[in-house]
């Protein structure tokens, strides 16, 4: 831990996470307000340092989107395109079975793959889909559809949100995303994105999954027009839900990238809202096993940075991110096992590559 | 070997770091410790949460160079077809432009040159002198030398000249790492340890301000780096001329020495370092040109308490491969939203344009 904070305000807090107590609103708002940066680094680095040690784990994965059709058109994406658009695609099991195909490595243990809100892809699309990678898989996790994904199933299964899920379960998913639930307000949610499911919806979907047997991710997308209070009482609702559930595996920050969007005035996240947001959730989030630093969108500098503030996962290889490049992103659209375990060694962490279950591979020597 | 803690109470009590605890500290310091120590020192050094700018343009007169170091991608042989020697025109072309964007000075760089004679360089000084008001940082150590032993004079004599000429500072180019075993493998035929620190002791004795600079990650051994930052402060103990110190990373592509990059990890370390070293150097700039504006936005919390230059242009570490572009809003936002006030300064550190803070809700957003 660290010798002294520049900010007294820390100290009181300093307490609680030294006896593991449950930190409050308000000292997230202290978190947020405070500008000793460093000083809420080494809380975070505390506490991820208790639960794992200096160890940072990552995975072989494959980032695959199926569709950028999408009939939400949120204002802070710059992905989606509408059905007639220049540019719009929709991959047949053909052309998925040949990316798939592409990659013949025998390391790749976890498949993510979301899509746009396609107006009409039948169910059965999405269950081909799901087969299609296990027939050409069989030992990869499949982590696939958002909550809004499958909430959007459910609509066109015309069965209820359980039987739908243990329907995605029986084609081969093993895992949701943590997309979607952006931050769970109701005044973002009326001009950001009011097509798409509110954070009430977004629970109980979330909710139902976990209940269902399937763990999932969560996250929250900020740097936009969200207030701190937001993003606190966003970090606030997914602890309660965990505290219900168990259900979360990991919270990934993700931070927005405005180019091509309709919010394309707001600049880019600064590093020390990254960091920051990253420390808190490690701090707030007590009931979560691990927080993520996504490099594709820290960029790999930063979210090497990340891991000494909260975070323990870099996330994974992804071979071919879209979602974030189409917003500008200027990392790599891919990273190398190699360069991974560079970015973790490199720093003093020890690396760890899992499954998209957080169980090991193994240990790299 | 003293422990961490023993070293950074001393240094907390005022005392000077001798190598081998700079040596503990380096290897054994977490980074954040060592971050929030150099912190520390910089606002014991510098007492108001000011971040400082100069608005510059690079001007590389030559790219001809008889140097070839192995780690540079910018010189070029007189016969290439890129080589180039500036034209009056082209000059005052980018001084004016230069001017019409709020600048205040030029840095006038180029490579080491086997034809023109030193009334060139004069002549240079003074055509600019005579046709604009801004500040000549020019001619790096490197340069002096290679100009004085052109003309068979003494440096004394060079220096004189070019103060009479009419310029106004030094930059600290040219030092990498002030160890000869260094010098003699990756930069042989510039000057060596000796004369890079005689060159500079005699501009300071004559009133010349200037920089120094390092650049680290390449073959340099811990040891060495160090050496370079205690060489630095010794000369510094006895002339007080250096205005700032900037350590910058080696940049890989498109050179003759095949490494892998530093890391931003081993960059913020080497920052915080050269800050506790050099207690009697003022200002530390952080170098957004290599890190990015999001490490560089950064290095404001690990000792850096300048971001240097807006560069409306630079050529040499681009030629390496590196092209981060910052405008001196996005130079103003980065140090506001880390929470800093933002001042333009002129290259002898003296405000010239104070930027309106921003509340404190606009820097944690």
């Amino acid at each position: 831990m660290i010798l002294s904070f520049k900010d007294k305000q820390l100290y009181p807090i300093k307490e609680k996470v030294e006896s593991d107590i449950r930190l409050t609103r308000n000292d997230g708002l202290i978190l947020y307000e405070t500008s000793d940066l460093i000083g809420v680094g080494a809380l975070a680095d505390f506490m991820r340092r208790k639960r794992h040690g200096n160890t940072t784990y990552f995975v072989y994965n494959q980032h695959i989107n199926y569709t950028n059709i999408c009939k939400n058109r949120c204002l802070f994406c710059a992905f989606a395109r509408d059905r007639h658009d220049s540019g719009a695609y929709m991959y047949s099991t053909d052309q998925l079975r040949e990316i798939l195909t592409q990659n013949k490595s025998d390391r790749l243990k976890e498949i993510h793959m979301v899509g746009g809100i396609h107006p009409n892809a039948p169910f059965e699309y999405y269950l081909d889909l799901l087969k299609t990678i296990r027939e050409i898989r069989p030992d990869v996790h499949i982590k696939a559809f958002t909550a809004v994904e499958i909430d959007h199933l459910t609509s066109i299964s015309k069965m209820s949100l359980a039987d739908t899920i243990n329907a995605l379960k029986e084609a081969g998913l093993n895992m949701v995303p943590g997309g979607g639930s952006e931050v769970m307000s109701d005044r973002i949610h009326q001009k950001l994105f009011p097509k798409k499911m509110n954070r009430n919806q977004w629970t109980h979907v979330m909710k139902t999954i976990h209940a269902q047997g399937l763990t999932s991710n969560a996250t929250m997308l900020y740097g936009h027009i969200e207030t701190p209070e937001e993003r606190i009482d966003h970090l606030i609702q997914l602890r309660d839900i965990q505290d219900e559930t168990g259900g979360f595996t990991a919270f990934i920050p993700l931070a927005f990238h405005s180019q091509n969007t309709k919010l394309s005035h707001i600049p880019p996240t600064p590093a020390y809202l990254d960091l920051k947001t990253t420390a808190i959730a490690r701090l707030m989030l007590d009931n979560f096993g691990h927080i993520k630093a996504y490099w594709v969108m820290l960029g790999e500098k930063l979210a090497q940075i990340a891991q000494t503030f909260g975070a323990d996962d870099l996330d994974g290889t992804i071979i071919d991110e879209k979602i974030t490049h189409s917003a500008g992103a200027v990392s790599s659209k891919g990273m190398s096992r190699d360069q991974l375990i560079n970015m973790i060694r490199s720093a003093g962490f020890e690396p760890f590559e899992r499954d998209a279950l957080y169980q090991p591979v193994r240990k790299t020597a | 070997m003293k422990n961490i803690e023993s070293i950074i109470d001393a240094v907390y009590q005022g005392k000077r770091l001798d190598t081998d605890a700079a040596e503990t500290l380096y290897h054994n310091a977490p980074l954040l410790t060592l971050g929030s120590l150099a912190n520390h020192l910089r606002y014991q050094k510098k007492p108001d949460p000011i971040v400082t700018f100069v608005v510059d343009r690079n001007i590389n007169y030559t790219n001809i160079c008889v140097s070839r170091c192995k780690f540079c991608a910018f010189c070029r042989p007189v016969s290439h077809p890129d080589a180039y020697v500036i034209s009056k025109s082209a000059l005052d072309q980018k001084i004016q432009e230069t001017l019409d964007l709020g600048g205040t000075q030029i840095l006038l760089q180029g490579g080491m040159h086997p034809d023109l004679s030193m009334d060139y360089y004069l002549d240079l000084i003074k055509h600019i002198k005579d046709r604009f008001d801004i500040h000549i940082h020019g001619f790096s150590p490197a340069e002096i030398a290679h100009m004085t032993n052109m003309s068979n004079q003494t440096y004394d004599q060079t220096i004189d000249q070019l103060i009479q000429a009419g310029l106004d500072s030094i930059p600290g180019g040219g030092a990498e790492i002030l160890v000869d075993a260094v010098r003699r493998h990756i930069s042989p035929n510039k000057c060596d340890t000796n004369t890079w620190l005689k060159i500079m002791e005699i501009a300071h004795e004559k009133g010349l301000p200037t920089t120094a600079t390092m650049m680290f990650g390449h073959i340099e051994t811990p040891s060495q780096m160090i050496a370079h930052l205690v060489r630095i402060r010794d000369l510094q103990d006895k002339t007080k001329g250096f205005t700032a110190f900037i350590p910058w990373s080696f940049q890989p592509d498109n050179t003759s020495v095949h490494i892998r990059k530093a890391t931003a990890w081993q960059y913020l370390r080497v920052l915080a370092l050269s800050r506790v070293i050099l207690d009697n150097v003022e200002n530390i700039q952080a170098s957004w040109v290599t890190q990015g504006d999001k490490i560089g936005q950064l290095a404001l919390t690990f000792g850096a308490n300048d971001l240097g230059s807006t560069m409306i242009e630079e050529n040499v570490v681009a030629a390496a491969g590196v092209k981060f572009r910052l405008s001196t809003n996005d130079m103003v936002r980065l140090i506001q939203t880390a929470g800093f006030q933002a001042v333009q300064r002129n290259c002898v550190y003296e405000s010239k344009k104070v930027y309106e803070s921003l509340n404190t809700n606009d820097f944690i957003r």
